[in-house]
């Protein structure tokens, strides 16, 4: 089986979030493999192991995205790609991110490409249906199980709470959920092997792409925090007392009931 | 100069989502005067279109076929694409559920466009049609627009006031006919857990239960406060794992987004994944043994103590509001 799995890094949002400027202050903060890309690394790693092959973990990113590929290696990946438009691109969008990785799997004979659902920074679960499309296979979202026997594939898709079985074979693009698999934590052993597996370094030269190519469809305006809420208010008292007030804030203060 | 928007009208149980009346709402800000056509796939969906059209659609295009009745991305895209290149729209809105977030990225590599995903918030700059959505697990909000192409978006449940309902309103309804080919995945079995009534995305009121409720039994006090409220249970991915309740009842980040005007989470910690699905709700309440407790931050009033105290006496209290009412 040739795996591939479709990685971000991310800021991790446990973090908090100043802003200036209109962007994101990231100088010090937190990056982790997003959530949900880790379900994936684990699976694809999960499917080798059972049936063998070989799983390779691609990101767009820039030079600091390295220590992610490096901890999904540690994992337990064979190898990894770190496609780096650092130089080249100030602002992508998932149009951008979705053509480049396209253009590098075009001619992989990929059997399986796994995602994250979603990424915990942008939000908008794009990446991995865009590729799927513009390569021509079939994708499934949201997935909480996945048997392969040949090329026949079974799966568990998540639908807001309700689950789906779909039959469907290879090669295909799945996007996982929580629920699929508890991500290993790297071994020693695995982090030691993981400084000596292949780590290939692109740009969008090597992809035969321009700027153009992949310019973004979508342009970010402003990046604010939420309105400020009036600070909550912890009601003091007797529960009972609590109660009360609470009942009457929300009628005559908030006027939801 | 107004644009030509396509709007996809979603069912579930032979009714048309809120979220679709709202998507509506969304693509006639996009038009900007132009034509909002309401666009509905599945089989006999066709009885829904004049509803589309009396919350603002100007006409409604039906594409039916057997291979419809479930959806599939394959089957879907095939159907949406046969209207986008009859129509040649400058605009298209989706319902932000799980159909809207599996479809809408295909179609949009479809067409070559950007998509804004998840926006909670259309309007208008100096003539440009401009989104907001939320960002980073719903800390931060991003302010943005459509380059070029088509104008494309999704829009989150409960977010975005639909028109008024106006049942003069009339429009033409229309086939398009499509021959569905080659779906490369099929629909087994599904089993369907989404507890009875109300939807919890576009409920408006939930009250949400945590670890905190302790069992199965402990979320007895927390539906019967939310039906005298006329609302909806949530739960934390706490609460699913720990098996108080089914994973549909989820609200997070894995789980459900929700907007209600009121969400009241008990014995919930609040987690950033379990925020990023409720943070933008109108009122928060935070019952909680902890003062400490991560919810407090969020929540507009917070009473700090046992849930099985508090929540049986404001379901009480209502009560006695409710009967006076009558
Ligand atoms: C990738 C990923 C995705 C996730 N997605 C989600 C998601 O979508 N939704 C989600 O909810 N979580 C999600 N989580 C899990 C999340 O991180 C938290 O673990 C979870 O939300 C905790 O649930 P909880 O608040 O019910 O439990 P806890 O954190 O254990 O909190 C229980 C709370 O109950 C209080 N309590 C106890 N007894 C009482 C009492 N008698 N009266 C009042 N208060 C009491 C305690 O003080 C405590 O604050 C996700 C995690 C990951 C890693």
């Amino acid at each position: 089986m040739n795996i591939y799995v479709l990685l971000k890094r991310t800021f991790d949002t446990e973090e908090k979030i100043s802003i200036t400027g209109g962007r994101i202050q990231d100088d010090g903060a937190e990056f982790i493999i997003n959530p949900y890309d880790e379900y994936a690394v684990e699976e694809a790693i999960q499917i080798r192991d059972e049936i063998g092959g070989e799983v390779t973990v691609v990101s767009v990113g820039i030079d600091e995205t390295e220590k992610q590929l490096r901890t999904a290696l540690a994992m337990g990946a064979d190898k990894a790609v770190l496609i780096n438009t650092e130089d080249d691109i100030e602002e992508g969008d998932q149009y951008t991110t979705a053509r480049i990785i396209t253009e590098y799997l075009k001619d992989k004979e990929a059997d399986l490409i796994l995602a994250g659902n979603v990424a915990i920074d942008g939000g908008s679960g794009q990446v991995g249906p865009r590729v799927a499309d513009m390569l021509g296979i079939p994708y499934i979202t949201t997935i909480t199980n996945i048997d392969i026997d040949g090329t026949d594939v079974t799966i568990t898709r998540d639908v807001e709470g309700d689950s789906e079985k779909i039959k469907t074979s290879l090669p295909l693009l799945i996007t996982c959920q929580q629920g699929l698999n508890e991500p290993r934590y790297p071994s020693l052993p695995g982090i030691m092997k993981a400084k000596k597996k292949p780590m290939e370094e692109l740009e969008l030269d090597d992809l035969d792409l321009e700027e153009e190519d992949v310019e973004a469809k979508t342009k970010t305006l402003d990046i604010f925090l939420p309105p400020n809420k009036a600070a909550g208010r912890v009601l003091e008292g007797d529960i009972a007392n609590q109660v009360q007030e609470l009942i009457s804030l929300l009628r005559s203060e908030a006027k939801v009931i | 100069m107004g644009k030509k928007v396509l709007v996809l009208g979603e069912a579930r149980d032979g009714q048309l989502r809120n979220v679709s009346f709202e998507a509506i709402a969304a693509g006639k800000k996009v038009a900007q005067g132009g034509e909002v056509i309401g666009v509905l796939i599945g089989v006999s969906v066709a009885s829904l279109a004049n509803e589309l059209i009396q919350y603002g659609a100007d006409r409604v295009l039906t594409v039916e076929d057997e291979k419809l009745g479930q959806y599939t991305s394959d089957g879907f895209s095939q159907a949406f694409m046969a209207v986008v290149e009859q129509e040649q729209p400058e605009g298209i809105v989706f319902g932000h559920t799980a159909l809207g977030k599996d479809l809408s990225p295909k179609i949009a590599a479809k067409i070559g466009a950007g998509l804004i995903s998840d926006a909670t918030f259309v309007g208008e700059e100096d003539g440009e049609i401009v989104f907001t959505r939320p960002i980073y697990s719903g800390k931060a909000f991003e302010k943005i627009t459509a380059k070029e192409g088509v104008v494309f978006s999704t829009v989150r449940p409960n977010n975005i006031e639909p028109l008024e309902k106006d049942t003069s309103r009339t429009g033409d309804v229309s086939e398009i006919s499509v021959s569905i080919t080659d779906l490369r995945t099929v629909i087994q079995d599904v089993v369907r857990k989404a507890a009875d009534g109300v939807d919890l995305s576009e409920a408006k009121v939930i009250i949400a239960g945590g670890r905190g409720a302790k069992s199965e039994e402990g979320f007895k006090p927390l539906k019967e406060l939310a039906d005298v409220l006329g609302g909806a249970v949530g739960a934390s991915r706490g609460a699913c794992d720990a098996d108080y309740c089914d994973y549909s009842l989820q609200i997070g980040q894995t789980g459900k987004v929700v907007t209600p005007d009121l969400y009241i989470a008990c014995g919930i910690s609040g987690a950033i994944q379990h925020l990023a699905g409720m943070s933008n709700s109108k009122v928060i309440v935070a019952i909680n043994k902890d003062p400490e407790a991560n919810i407090f931050n969020v929540a507009d009033y917070g009473i700090v103590g046992d849930l099985f105290e508090v929540v049986p006496m404001l379901t009480e209290e209502f009560k006695k509001i409710k009967a006076a009412q009558v």
